[in-house]
């Protein structure tokens, strides 16, 4: 049976309370609903995102068995030069696989995964990577900063060992103009509100799902949960009552502590919802965008088999408030900061020594020596190790699934960084190797020499001259 | 067998510019004051001169690749003249070539000239991001700085003994309060005020633990030797100064890559001061190095040289450091010009401008009277370029 095979999730650990904004900009006259919003860190983006999601979601298994990975996101950093490919490409996936990104609207997300459960369905693809993750810019001020929020949900289809199966979806598709940007736009645009509301939200979703029920002819009470995007609080719970749900049916929309994460919104609550699954659990699944995707799933016994994950809960839990909201303008681009002289430097990226080296940056791929067993980074011909000095000896060896420990480490207010002062140090591999890596995600005061940590991919650089997004990884003290 | 470079050639001619932030000259215009002062010191005629070895780093900051700079600005007639490039080394390097030249037997007069304008990037700090790994560089690299890349030594170094930050800073503060004491007596030297303990720990934090006292001055300036056959040395002026070792080593990668290096040493320069010793014949550097030279780009690196070079036992350096051991009047004189840290480090000249002090006081020309060391008799400088993890250190001795 098609179905998913594993889930995993990732919400930055960065949140900012909604009265900071309210505090910062609230002579706009917007009204802050309670909550806070997860806001990535200014070396994030929706594909660091969906890598992060990713490698929950493989946690455990083999990642050479990924035959096909797509990426769902209205925010895709890249418009010419394929996001799932620089995602693939950092979870050091087989070439001879599928890519593709889904993109321009909020069901994106499930329709990835509907695609996905095609693939599997009709035999072109045995397993499918399925990633939805958005980091939406918006205007200083507006409501849509305090509701969205910066997250990524990835699942994994296949037709063996399926913690869920597929059940069943019903589409509907409009060319409803809620929120629309083209070409190089910064923000998006947006009509009005009570328009989305009552025109778009408040009838599409019902009628996904209606039309679910009638297709399979199903009741809403045979669902133990059921999630869609909570934009709307109010018209949520209205929409809840009108097919008759009770509130323990209704699945968390995040709203009030991620805020709401465009194309990924559904298949992070979906993740969650499979969290707190039992077997014979069905689950109910609606996206809002441009119309929307409907689609359930039946829990069956594997779930009890699946590893522990991070998932929504622990990167839930895992948080830091941000407190200055100069700081998120900061990390989102949205203000000159002077940063010196020096960061002024030009980074040219050699896009033909990228291509070459692509396992070694991407991947965070070196070697080891099959002679005397010692891991390397970079990837070296000639052993490092001086006792041995074999030279061509070597085989991949990846580095960003393994763990590390602080051999040294600072913290810099020299180097040109948006959020001073850099902290980087040299990190001892478990299992050997050694390397010097910037490191994320932490405050100079907690890290200790010794420390364990672990590796994260991030965007290093923004080279908006040449349009180069720069990628690699950091280290990052154990989040969960 | 090699038998080494010892008492094979001499100085006989040295210049070095004041250093500092001198906006009003050129690199050219530091070429050209260097070389005045060593061709006046070893007073002989630029005609004389048979080949040249010139030294910058930051080609891009100043006078361009190449070596043409050098001759063109000199108008050296069509002399053989030899660029090298080796990090913050660059200046022993030049002076490397010079002295292999000679004991080559190829050329009897041979000048080493190195330079570097570093202030002309409108920055503090050394220009640009780190370099050391080419296009890599902007690939897989951290934004290291090089108060970042000590940094991370000064860590290291108290965690693998036991120092806690307040202890650690309070001993690399004394390292430079002597340099301060030391570069406020130098005329020529770039940061000319003495400093308190205190100032210094309480000092902005550059690259934590490291703070603002900790770092060395960028400077603009020029330093020049000339060379000669030891045996026509004589020749040419009273108290020639003898090159007795002249070493280099460079990282293997085993430091960055490999987990068995402590990170709170320097490997390259415990394996260059070996043989160095052994090419001059030293058998205890604690007792038979009057004076020396370091490359204390910041405060942990002249501590961990100490025990690099064996002045000091391994963790131990703390314990010379209280005594006074290396202060001007102390039994071991470190950086009697003020070092890295008050003389400047103009990179490209560094090694040279070591050597111009060393050559000095063992000539017993220290300008003032303070500032002379009391009959030296080998002077050592270490030259260090690139990061603790990744680097060259070279190492020379010159005695009478």
């Amino acid at each position: 049976m098609v179905g998913i095979k594993s889930y995993g999730a990732y919400i930055p650990r960065y949140r900012m309370n909604h009265n900071t904004i309210f505090g910062a900009v609230g002579f706009l006259g917007t009204f802050p609903t309670p909550g806070e919003k997860a806001v990535a860190n200014h070396d994030e983006d929706t594909i660091t995102m969906a890598v992060a999601a990713a490698i929950d979601c493989i946690n455990g298994l083999k990642r050479e068995a990924i035959d096909c990975l797509y990426l769902a996101t209205t925010s895709q950093p890249y418009l010419l030069r394929q996001n799932s490919a620089i995602v693939a490409a950092a979870l050091d996936l087989e070439p001879n696989i599928r890519t593709a990104d889904f993109i321009a609207s909020n069901k994106a997300g499930t329709t990835a995964l509907l695609s996905a459960f095609d693939a599997v369905n009709s035999g072109t693809s045995s397993n499918v990577l399925v990633c939805a993750s958005d980091s939406r810019l918006s205007k200083p001020g507006g409501s849509q900063e305090y509701l969205y929020g910066d997250g990524a949900g990835a699942l994994w289809v296949a037709d063996d060992q399926v913690i869920a199966t597929f059940e069943g979806f019903y589409s509907v598709s409009y060319d409803f103009p809620d929120r629309w940007k083209i070409g190089t736009e910064k923000f998006e645009h947006a009509w009005e509100d009570r328009f989305i509301r009552d025109e778009g939200y408040t009838k599409m979703i019902p009628e996904a799902i209606s039309g679910l029920l009638k297709k399979y002819d199903l009741k809403i009470k045979d669902f133990a949960k059921i999630a869609f995007p909570g934009i709307y609080a109010r018209e949520h719970a209205a929409i809840i009552k009108r097919l008759g749900a009770e509130p323990g049916q209704i699945q968390d929309t995040l709203i009030d502590k991620v805020g709401d994460t465009g194309a990924a919104s559904p298949v992070i609550m979906l993740v969650a919802a499979l969290e707190d699954a039992k077997p014979g659990d069905k689950i109910l699944v609606a996206s809002f965008g441009n119309g929307s995707d409907a689609l359930f799933v039946q829990v069956t016994e594997n779930i009890k088999n699946l590893g522990e994950r991070r998932g929504v809960k622990k990167y839930l839990a895992s948080k830091k408030e941000l407190t200055s909201y100069e700081k998120y303008l900061a990390f989102r681009n949205l203000t000159t900061m002077d940063i010196g002289l020096r960061g002024e430097v030009g980074i040219r990226t050699p896009m033909s020594a990228l291509y070459r080296e692509r396992k070694t940056i991407l991947a965070l791929c070196g070697s080891r020596c099959k002679k005397c067993g010692t891991p390397q980074y970079p990837p070296q011909r000639v052993c490092v190790n001086p006792d041995c000095g074999a030279v061509d000896e070597m085989e991949d060896y990846r580095f960003s699934d393994r763990r590390g420990v602080v051999f040294t480490y600072t913290g810099d207010n020299l180097a040109a960084s948006i959020d001073p002062p850099s902290i980087y140090g040299l990190v001892d591999f478990d299992g050997g190797g050694r390397y010097w890596f910037d490191f994320t995600d932490c405050d100079l005061d907690s890290i200790k020499v010794g420390m364990p940590v672990e590796m994260t991919f991030r965007r290093r650089y923004a080279d908006e001259p040449t349009g180069v997004y720069g990628y690699s990884w950091k280290a990052t003290p154990i989040r969960a | 067998m090699a038998d080494g470079i010892k008492d094979k050639v001499a100085i006989i001619g040295m210049g070095c510019t004041k250093f500092g932030e001198l906006w009003d000259k050129s690199a050219e215009d530091l070429i050209v004051d260097a070389f005045k002062e060593c061709l006046e010191d070893a007073g002989i005629d630029k005609k004389d001169l048979q080949a040249a070895w010139f030294g910058v780093h930051f080609e891009e900051q100043s006078v361009g690749k190449g070596a043409t700079s050098l001759a063109l600005t000199l108008k050296l007639p069509f002399i053989p003249v030899t660029r090298t490039e080796n990090f913050c080394a660059t200046g022993t390097e030049a002076f490397r070539g010079a002295c292999y030249a000679v004991a080559s037997g190829a050329y009897d007069i041979v000048l080493a000239l190195g330079v570097e304008k570093l202030k002309d990037t409108g920055y503090g700090g050394l220009p640009g991001g780190p370099s050391l790994m080419g296009t890599r560089n902007a690939l897989i690299m951290p934004k290291l700085t090089a108060p970042g890349a000590f940094a991370m030594m000064a860590t290291r170094y108290f965690a693998v003994y036991g120092l806690n930050p307040e202890e650690g800073k309070r001993m690399l503060a004394k390292v430079s309060v002597k340099s301060h004491y030391n570069g406020a007596r130098n005329p020529k030297a770039h940061l000319r005020r003495e400093v308190t303990e205190e100032q210094v720990i309480n000092a902005p934090i550059i690259a934590w633990p490291l703070g603002l006292f900790d770092c060395c001055g960028v400077s603009d300036g020029a330093a020049a030797a000339i060379v000669t056959r030891a045996d026509m040395a004589r020749k040419f002026r009273p108290d020639p100064v003898y090159v007795k070792a002249l070493q280099i080593a460079l990282s293997s990668g085993e430091e960055l890559m490999y987990t068995k290096w402590d990170g709170a040493h320097v490997e390259t320069a415990y394996r260059a001061g070996v043989l160095a010793y052994k090419e001059a014949g030293i058998k205890n550097p604690r007792q038979e190095i009057s004076m020396a030279e370091v490359h204390d780009c910041f405060s942990i690196t002249e501590a961990v040289t100490m025990e690099d070079l064996q002045f000091s036992p391994r963790g131990k350096v703390k314990e010379d450091i209280e005594a006074g051991r290396f202060n001007l009047d102390g039994e071991q004189p470190i950086q009697p010009d003020g070092g890295l840290k008050c003389f400047g480090h103009p990179i490209g000249a560094s090694g040279l401008r070591m050597l111009y002090e060393m050559y000095k006081q063992l000539q017993g020309k220290a300008q003032l009277p303070e500032r002379q060391i009391k009959d030296p008799k080998l002077g050592l400088t270490h030259n260090m370029g690139g990061f603790p993890a990744m680097n060259v250190v070279s190492v020379a001795i010159v005695g009478l």
